[in-house]
């Protein structure tokens, strides 16, 4: 079917080819986000940025990435300022925004917003996070990391760590892994546990799932170590916050028997989860997987915008 | 001939197989409100069924179902099975069949889910899987199984 026009809601609106198609763009793109090659891929376009939530990283690689190729932004700078706050509904704002730009994207604190939005707009709308739910950007620079690192998703064993449960990209994340057959394994504290609902869908999907309560034991066998935050609002108090933050921090002592290969990820911003001694380590992966959030969302813009990636 | 729990009706619609302990769910569906005055609803709770063990047997006069309505009485009542009737006699047999897309029935259990804040959209789910049914919102994804409890 192409990409062209299409809106980007979840990872789950995208088949195995078209992620394959966006991961292979990304490969090509990555010159221009260096910005060793300058593109003009998306002169003349103009895009919408509707961050009516707080975040820089994600609004920023969008920004960077259609600048970087020629495009232009336009954007809803303060939504406390805006007609969001004044009682419009998303509905409305999106159909404006479609008016005016060639594309939208749209990060929001309600889940579904998304969904919504694409309805309103007639031109594409890319999901850059709704609320808990769907941020399907960060799941293709996911495993635009992965497939950087190994040459390929499918066989990967992916260890998950941390708050499996509220972690808004983790879901997401194990789903496109289950498509690739990769094979999961959980590492959470008990509260924190991937929700069973969730992981019923997984399984029924055909997806390899595996629970381990020594972590020790998963990293050494891992070849991926996917760190998400553990937030201190899911804790009674500083001190049960304290014990499961500390358990489940990634330091050289943990990564001491690991696979020389074994990369280690996160979302970014990270707080104690990974010591910074791991940063200068061959293990550490988390900057560079930032990094290829721009490449990853050139490819994808390109491909929505003009149905190519090169 | 079989002994009849209801009185039978001229014309109108059987709803019979319901799994039992659902009627109530059922005329809920139907909108008893929304029925011609003169029409009569009977209801049986609790009736003996060869199929189900027990089951509950709604029959509703001068009336009948939108497929909207039949759907959802898929979704409640699956083992549900539907007949009009005109002048005393089964006229048809309506298939109760769950559809791919379940619209303005139940409601999401996620409260900060976009349909649930003030934006002119109707609830809408995906079937996940069909037995047991499992539903998936549409626009935040959310899992539902307890829809009973939820509906609109
Ligand atoms: N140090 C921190 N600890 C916990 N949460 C944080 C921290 N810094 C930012 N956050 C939260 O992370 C969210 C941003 O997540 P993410 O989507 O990864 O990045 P961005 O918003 O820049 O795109 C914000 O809503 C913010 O509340
Ligand atoms: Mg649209
Ligand atoms: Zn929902």
């Amino acid at each position: 079917m192409g990409l062209k026009g299409r809106d980007v809601i979840s990872i789950r609106d995208l088949s195995r080819d078209e992620i394959e198609e966006v991961l292979r763009g990304t490969r090509r793109m990555i010159p221009y986000a260096e910005g060793t090659k300058v593109g003009d891929q998306l002169a003349g376009r103009l895009l919408m940025l509707a961050f009516l939530e707080p975040s820089t990283r994600t609004r920023l690689s969008f920004e960077t990435a259609m600048l970087r190729l020629g495009g232009k932004v336009a954007s809803i700078t303060d939504p406390a300022l805006s007609s969001v706050k004044k009682g419009e509904s998303l509905h409305d704002t999106i159909r404006m925004l479609s008016a005016y730009g060639d594309a939208i994207v749209l990060r929001h604190p309600n889940e579904g917003a998304g969904r919504l939005a694409a309805q309103a707009s007639e031109k594409p709308v890319i999901n850059a996070g709704d609320g808990a739910g769907q941020h399907p950007t960060q799941t293709l620079l996911d495993l635009a990391t992965m497939q950087e690192a190994f040459g390929t998703l499918s066989g990967l064993r992916v260890v998950l760590l941390g708050d499996l449960r509220y972690g808004r990209t983790v879901h997401s994340l194990a789903h496109a892994l289950a498509v690739f057959g990769a094979e999961l394994v959980l590492a959470s504290p008990p509260s924190l546990q991937l929700p069973e609902d969730v992981r019923e869908d997984l399984e029924h999907q055909g997806a390899t799932i595996r629970e381990v309560d020594q972590l020790h034991q998963a990293v050494r066998e891992a070849d991926v170590l996917y760190v998400t935050r553990i937030q201190r609002e899911r804790f009674a108090d500083e001190a049960e916050y304290a014990k499961v933050a500390g358990s489940y921090r990634v330091d050289s002592a943990l990564l001491a028997g690991a696979k020389t290969r074994l990369i280690v990820m996160h979302p970014l911003p990270r707080t104690t989860e990974i010591a910074p001694e791991i940063d200068g380590s061959p293990h550490a992966a988390y900057f560079r997987q930032a990094f290829l959030g721009v490449p990853t969302r050139m490819a994808l813009l390109s491909l929505i915008l003009t149905g190519k990636a090169v | 001939m079989r002994e009849l729990k209801i009185t039978p009706i001229k014309n109108g619609t059987v709803i019979d197989h319901i799994g039992n302990g659902l009627a109530l769910e059922v005329l809920r569906i139907i909108g008893v409100k929304d029925l011609d005055k003169d029409s009569t609803v009977s209801v049986a709770l609790h009736v003996r069924s060869q199929k189900l063990g027990w089951k509950d047997i709604v029959k509703v006069e001068n009336m009948e179902l939108s497929p909207r309505k039949v759907n959802a009485i898929a979704l409640l009542a699956p083992t549900a099975t539907i007949s009009i009737i005109r002048d005393f006699k089964v006229r048809e047999k309506r298939v109760v069949d769950l559809p791919e897309r379940i619209v303005g029935i139940v409601r999401c259990p996620n409260p900060s889910c976009i349909t649930n804040q003030r934006e002119p959209v109707e609830s809408e789910f995906d079937v996940a899987r069909r037995r047991p049914v499992v539903l998936r919102c549409s626009y935040c994804e959310r899992l539902v199984d307890d829809f009973l409890l939820h509906l609109a």
